[in-house]
C-alpha cells in the first residue's frame, strides 16, 4: 500500500464519524524507485490531506525532511516535488494493518494489499 | 461535423476497422469503412490516430469520386500548391492500392496506379522507404457475395498515420500473464479508456478491477491506476487459474505483474480488497476517471457484504484471512446505483465514468439507463451479445458536485429509480439460454450462443 492510497482511505465502520486518517501499523515497509513525474505530483497535491500525509510518513518511519506544511508555489519547486513523490509513491507498506482511530478496528495489509472488508455486523 | 469551411479547409479520410462497429461515433453507423472528416487539422488527425483502435489509417484527401473519371476530375481540381510539398523532385514516393471487399491481382493494381500518371510527381518512386506514401482506395461495397466489377467509390490521399490497432495484438489477453474469467478483450479496453478520455498524469479507479485489464489499457495512455475488488483471490492473484490447461495461478500472476508486462508498473498505485458499495474513500474529488466492467451476475457472481444471510460458501482462500463472510444477493440495479453514486462523489468535475450495462433487449428502453443528478450521459453504444441480450457501453461526465438534496432526489424522483426491470437479468439470460439449449437438443444441432464476456 502506497501512502498516496492511504491518504484517500477512511474507516467505514458503522457509526464511526471520525474515521480519518487510518492509523498505520507497519511490520514490513519497502522503498523502491519509481519514475518521477512532476506533473502527476503537482496535480495530486491539491487532492491530499497534508497533515495526514505527514503523519503517515512518520508512522512508517520515512518522514525524513518532508515539510510539515505545504509549501506555496510548489508547482515550480522540483526539490519539494521530489520529496513528495518519494513519500507518495516510493514508500510501500507490505505487511501490517490500518486501524480505525475511533473504533480500533484493524484492516490487515498483506503482500501490499489492504483488505477493507467488514463483517456483516460492522457494515 | 458539418462545419462551414473556407477555401483553406482540408478534408481527411479515415479507414475504419470492421470490428467493434458498434463503437464508432454515432455519425458513421453505416458499414462502409471509409469516413470523411472535415473541419479538423492534421494535428487533430494525428492526435486521434495516436489513441484510436477503431481506425486503421488516416489520409489527407486529395480527390474522390464514384468512378475513376470522377476521381480524376476531382484530383485535377485539388490545388497544386497543396500537392507541391509532397511532389518535389528531391523526395521519393509510393502509391499503394487498397480495395475493400475485393481482391485484385498485382497487374490490376499496377494498371490502376498507371491511371494516375497525370499527377505532378517530380520525384522518384521508392518502394522500400519512400518519403511520402499515397493510397488509392476503392470501396466495392459491403456484400461479399455480390462484388461489383467496378468500385462504388474511389479515393486518393496522402497517408498520414496508422491507428493503434497493433495494441489489440500486443495486448491480447491470450498473452497476458494474469487473466480472470472475465478479462476485457484488449480492443474494447482501449475503447473504454478513450471514451473516458484517460490521459497522462490522470488518476483512474476501477471499483470492480478483477484481473486489471482496464487498468492495463488506462496505464497505456499514461494514467496512474488503482482498483478494488471484493474477490480476495483475484486481487492477490491466487487460487484456480482461468487458463484452460492450468490448475493454479503462478507467482507472476497478479495485476501488478500485468502492468509490468507492458512496461507501465510505475503507474501502478494500489489494488485493494473491498466492497465497492462501501465508502472506503475520503469524500471529495479524487479520480479523473472511473472505468469499469461491473459483474453481470452471470459468470462472476455478484456479491456484497451485508446483513441479510444467504446460503453461500465463502470463496477459497489459501491464507486463512477473512474476506466476504456472508454474501447477500446483490441486486443488479443496486450495482449501478452504487456505481453512479461512487462516480458522483469521487470524480473530479468533468471527469468521466465509463462502464458496461447488461441489457435484456426485448425490454430495453433508453429510460432505464441509470441516471444521477450529478452525471450527464455522453454516450450509449450497444454491443449485441445474443438475440435477447446485449451490453451497452455507457459514458457519463460529472457536471455538478454532490449535494444533500441529491440523495433525496435519487430516492424520490422516478427518473433516478434505476434499471429495475432488469434486476432479474441473470434469470432472463439463463432462461433464454436454456430455452435455446432445449430447442437445440430437440433438433440435435449445436447451439452457437455467444458468451457475454468472451475474450
Amino acid at each position: 500500500m502506497k501512502l498516496l492510497t492511504h491518504n484517500m482511505l477512511t474507516s467505514h465502520v458503522k457509526g464511526v464519524t471520525k474515521g480519518y486518517p487510518l492509523l498505520i501499523k507497519a511490520t514490513e515497509v519497502k522503498v523502491s524507485e519509481v519514475e518521477f513525474n512532476p506533473q502527476f505530483v503537482s496535480r495530486m497535491i491539491p487532492k491530499l490531506e497534508w497533515s495526514a500525509l505527514v503523519q503517515a510518513a512518520e508512522e512508517v518511519g520515512h518522514l525524513n525532511d518532508l515539510p510539515t506544511e505545504l509549501l506555496p508555489d510548489y508547482e515550480n519547486n522540483e526539490e519539494f516535488l521530489r520529496k513528495v513523490h518519494r513519500v507518495l509513491l516510493e514508500v510501500e507498506v507490505l505487511e501490517g494493518s490500518l486501524r480505525c482511530p475511533e473504533s480500533g478496528r484493524e484492516f490487515p495489509i498483506s503482500r501490499g494489499i489492504p483488505n477493507m472488508l467488514l463483517n456483516e455486523d460492522e457494515a | 461535423m458539418a462545419l462551414r469551411c473556407g477555401r483553406a479547409c482540408q478534408q481527411y479520410l479515415l479507414h475504419l476497422a470492421q470490428d467493434n462497429i458498434d463503437f464508432r461515433l454515432p455519425v458513421c453507423h453505416n458499414s462502409s469503412p471509409f469516413w470523411l472528416l472535415n473541419g479538423v487539422s492534421e494535428e487533430d488527425v494525428r492526435g486521434l490516430m495516436e489513441r484510436t483502435v477503431c481506425a486503421k489509417s488516416a489520409f489527407e484527401l486529395w480527390g474522390q469520386g464514384r468512378t475513376h473519371n470522377e476521381l480524376q476530375s476531382s484530383l485535377r481540381k485539388y490545388p497544386l500548391e497543396k500537392m507541391a510539398p509532397f511532389t518535389q523532385r528531391e523526395s521519393t514516393y509510393k502509391i499503394n492500392v487498397y480495395t475493400f471487399n475485393k481482391t485484385l491481382v498485382f497487374q490490376e493494381r499496377i494498371k490502376k496506379i498507371d491511371t494516375l500518371e497525370f499527377l505532378p510527381f517530380q520525384g522518384k518512386v521508392s518502394l522500400k522507404n519512400p518519403d511520402h506514401i499515397f493510397f488509392l482506395l476503392e470501396d466495392y461495397g459491403s456484400d461479399p457475395n455480390n462484388i461489383p466489377d467496378e468500385p462504388l467509390h474511389v479515393y486518393f490521399g496522402r497517408w498520414i498515420a496508422d491507428g493503434q490497432r497493433e495494441l489489440i495484438r500486443s495486448h491480447s489477453v491470450k498473452k497476458r500473464h494474469f487473466i480472470g474469467n472475465t478479462s476485457m478483450e484488449a480492443g474494447l479496453s482501449f475503447i473504454m479508456a478513450n471514451h473516458a478520455r484517460v490521459k497522462a498524469h490522470d488518476l483512474v479507479c476501477d471499483p470492480f478491477v478483477g484481473s486489471g485489464s482496464l487498468l492495463v489499457a488506462c496505464s497505456h495512455f499514461g494514467a496512474y491506476v488503482c482498483g478494488t475488488d471484493i474477490d480476495y483471490n483475484i486481487v492477490h492473484g491466487i487460487g484456480k487459474a482461468s487458463r484452460k490447461n492450468q490448475k493454479w495461478r503462478g507467482p507472476d500472476e497478479n495485476i501488478r505483474a500485468n502492468l509490468r508486462q507492458y512496461g507501465t508498473e510505475h503507474l501502478y498505485i494500489d489494488v485493494l480488497v473491498s466492497d465497492s458499495s462501501k465508502a472506503i474513500w475520503r469524500e471529495g474529488p479524487l479520480f479523473d476517471a472511473v472505468v469499469t466492467d461491473p459483474p453481470y451476475g452471470i459468470r462472476e457472481s455478484t456479491r456484497r457484504t451485508g446483513s441479510q444471510k444467504e446460503i453461500g460458501k465463502p470463496p477459497e482462500d489459501l491464507s486463512g484471512e477473512s474476506h466476504v463472510p456472508v454474501s447477500m444477493v446483490y441486486q443488479l440495479s443496486d450495482i449501478f446505483t452504487d456505481l453512479l453514486r461512487f462516480a458522483a462523489h469521487y470524480l473530479v468535475m468533468g471527469g468521466r465514468l465509463v462502464y458496461w450495462l447488461p441489457v435484456y433487449r426485448p425490454e430495453y428502453r433508453d429510460e432505464i439507463v441509470p441516471q444521477h443528478p450529478c452525471l450527464r450521459l455522453v454516450s450509449n453504444c450497444e454491443q449485441t451479445l445474443s438475440s435477447h441480450t446485449s451490453r451497452r457501453l455507457i459514458t457519463m461526465e460529472k457536471v455538478k458536485e454532490v449535494e444533500d438534496s441529491d440523495e433525496l432526489a435519487l430516492l424520490l424522483d422516478s427518473r433516478f429509480r434505476p434499471y429495475r426491470g432488469h434486476n432479474a437479468f441473470r434469470e432472463k439470460y439463463f432462461s433464454g439460454v436454456s430455452k435455446r439449449r432445449g430447442k437445440a437438443e430437440q433438433s440435435s444441432s449445436s447451439d452457437g450462443g455467444t458468451d457475454p464476456q468472451s475474450e
